[in-house]
């Protein structure tokens, strides 16, 4: 079976453009919440798009082309028949800022003035059909819709992809743009979101999420592929589980045991052992429920390991990316993973009852990785739902 | 028609294909495929035109057309009528 590598990574976050940004930032501990939410007030389309291309794109798909143009220049793909390439994008929501015009220039000006454009901007696998056309990417190409989690399950999705045979390189990742009023108004009434505008994952304080907006790409080759050609590998994707929790509509199990059981699949999956494992990109949310749980789901999976490594959540930095949010959380751990950094979980301070996880408060520190060996993390993602997808990324050596 | 119509439309029409992002030179000479314009765009440009000048372009009004200077005098017919 084909070992997939990691040979191009690109992002735009609320920390700024560019993927090395955004572990760079974290790690200093600054965070890109502004106002409550986290925009990616520092990206410009137009630095990428000509004007046309920027109009016939929602926000969402703007982003991941940022992101992908970043990960695609460094892989360096312009030789590549295209059939043998694809393009796997997850999102949350899709474009949900073209929905709500088009739904208020429905309501003020009548059915014969809603934009021509609307359909195709705000659908969910508008990003990926972009960044094919850009490119001529003609293997799969297809969106990937589990709110969250689509950015991981995109990955997955990827990284199988190339396992399989059916293509040699798969341009992957997440987008999400919902800083849109209906979407701020639907998570508040869902009391998803912190009414007070932080982001504390883990801490005993916590009260939801703040919304942040953003993408992550990666480049996902078949290893003998990127070799035989020279590329640079940045990482390896070497498991991937995909589970349901089958419960409730927007609550986790409460025991964790849904999310447990793709931890659990995900390391089966690299044929890696939790005292293998050197480091946990928590999903962490920053909500009640979401937190507990997966503390829960960490313990259940990791057992004695779970309270001997750091767990960080890269929310408590840029917020909450929605479907973006696997993927860019990704790239933060392969980054964090070759550098041998535990990012630190910003805002927390004060250890909630049962929950006795290391979240490496305060500041960045050191993973306990010794010599030559690649070091190994887990990347949770969780949504809506009850969808679980993990993925079991490592450094190169 | 008078002239005056004529440069009315040609104005809007100048501003509507702008407002499509093409990035090419618009003149009455300029066909369509140099500018771009695909079918998506004649959608919207067909919006515009009802919009401001309250003539109703449909598909087949523009398949024969090729350059801009045709969507001009087809619309300004239009207006006059």
């Amino acid at each position: 079976m084909a070992d997939v590598v990691v040979t191009g990574i690109g992002a735009v976050t609320p920390l700024g453009v560019g993927a090395e940004t955004l572990l760079r930032e974290w790690v200093a501990g600054n965070d890109g919440i502004r106002g409550g939410e986290a925009p990616c007030a520092d990206f410009d389309p137009r630095t990428v798009m000509t004007a046309k291309e920027a109009r016939r794109a929602d926000r969402f798909t703007q982003l991941a082309v940022g992101a992908a143009e970043e990960a695609i220049a460094q892989a360096r793909l312009e030789d590549l028949d295209g059939t043998r390439v694809g393009c796997i994008v997850g999102t949350g929501i899709g474009g949900i800022e073209t929905l709500e015009n088009a739904h208020t220039t429905l309501g003020a000006q009548g059915p014969d003035r809603v934009p021509p454009l609307s359909i195709p901007l705000m659908m969910s696998n508008a990003a990926p059909a972009a960044i094919a056309m850009r490119h001529d990417v003609r293997g799969p190409v297809f969106g990937v819709v589990s709110a969250c989690a689509a950015g991981a399950h995109a990955i997955g999705a990827a990284a199988r992809t190339i396992r399989c045979g059916d293509a040699d390189v798969v341009i992957t990742g997440g987008a999400e743009a919902s800083l849109t009023p209906l979407a701020r108004a639907a998570f508040a009434a869902l009391d998803a979101t912190s009414p007070t505008g932080e982001s504390r994952p883990f801490d005993a304080r916590r009260n939801g999420f703040v919304m942040g907006e953003g993408a992550g790409v990666l480049v996902l080759e078949d290893r003998a592929h990127a070799e035989a050609r020279g590329a640079q590998i940045l990482g390896v994707v070497s498991g991937y589980g995909a589970t349901a929790d089958a419960y409730h509509l927007t609550s986790p199990r409460a025991d964790g045991s849904g999310a447990a059981q793709a931890i659990g699949a995900a390391l089966a999956d690299a044929m890696r052992g939790p005292d293998e494992v050197d480091y946990v990109n928590a999903h962490g949310t920053s909500t009640p429920q979401n937190d507990r749980a997966e503390t829960n789901a960490i313990q259940m999976a990791l057992g004695d390991r779970a309270a001997k490594i750091p767990v960080s959540s890269t929310k408590s930095a840029i917020g909450h990316l929605l479907g973006a949010a696997g993927a860019v959380e990704a790239i933060a751990t392969l980054l964090a993973l070759r550098e041998r950094v535990a990012p630190p979980t910003l805002g927390w301070e004060v250890r909630d009852e049962g929950m006795d996880l290391d979240y490496v408060p305060g500041a960045a520190r050191p993973l306990a990785v010794t010599g030559d060996r690649a070091a190994v993390g887990i990347s949770n993602s969780f949504g809506f739902g009850g969808h679980n997808a993990v993925l079991v990324l490592e450094g190169t050596p | 028609m008078s002239s005056t119509d004529t440069t009315t439309v040609e104005q809007k029409v100048f501003e509507a294909l702008a407002a499509l992002g093409t990035e090419a030179e618009i003149t009455r000479e300029a066909s369509l495929e140099e500018l771009d314009v695909d079918s998506l765009d004649l959608a919207e440009f067909a919006q515009i035109i009802d919009e401001d000048l309250g003539v109703r372009l449909e598909g087949k009004d523009l398949k024969d057309v090729k350059v801009v200077g045709d969507v001009v005098d087809l619309i300004a017919a239009r207006v006059d009528a």
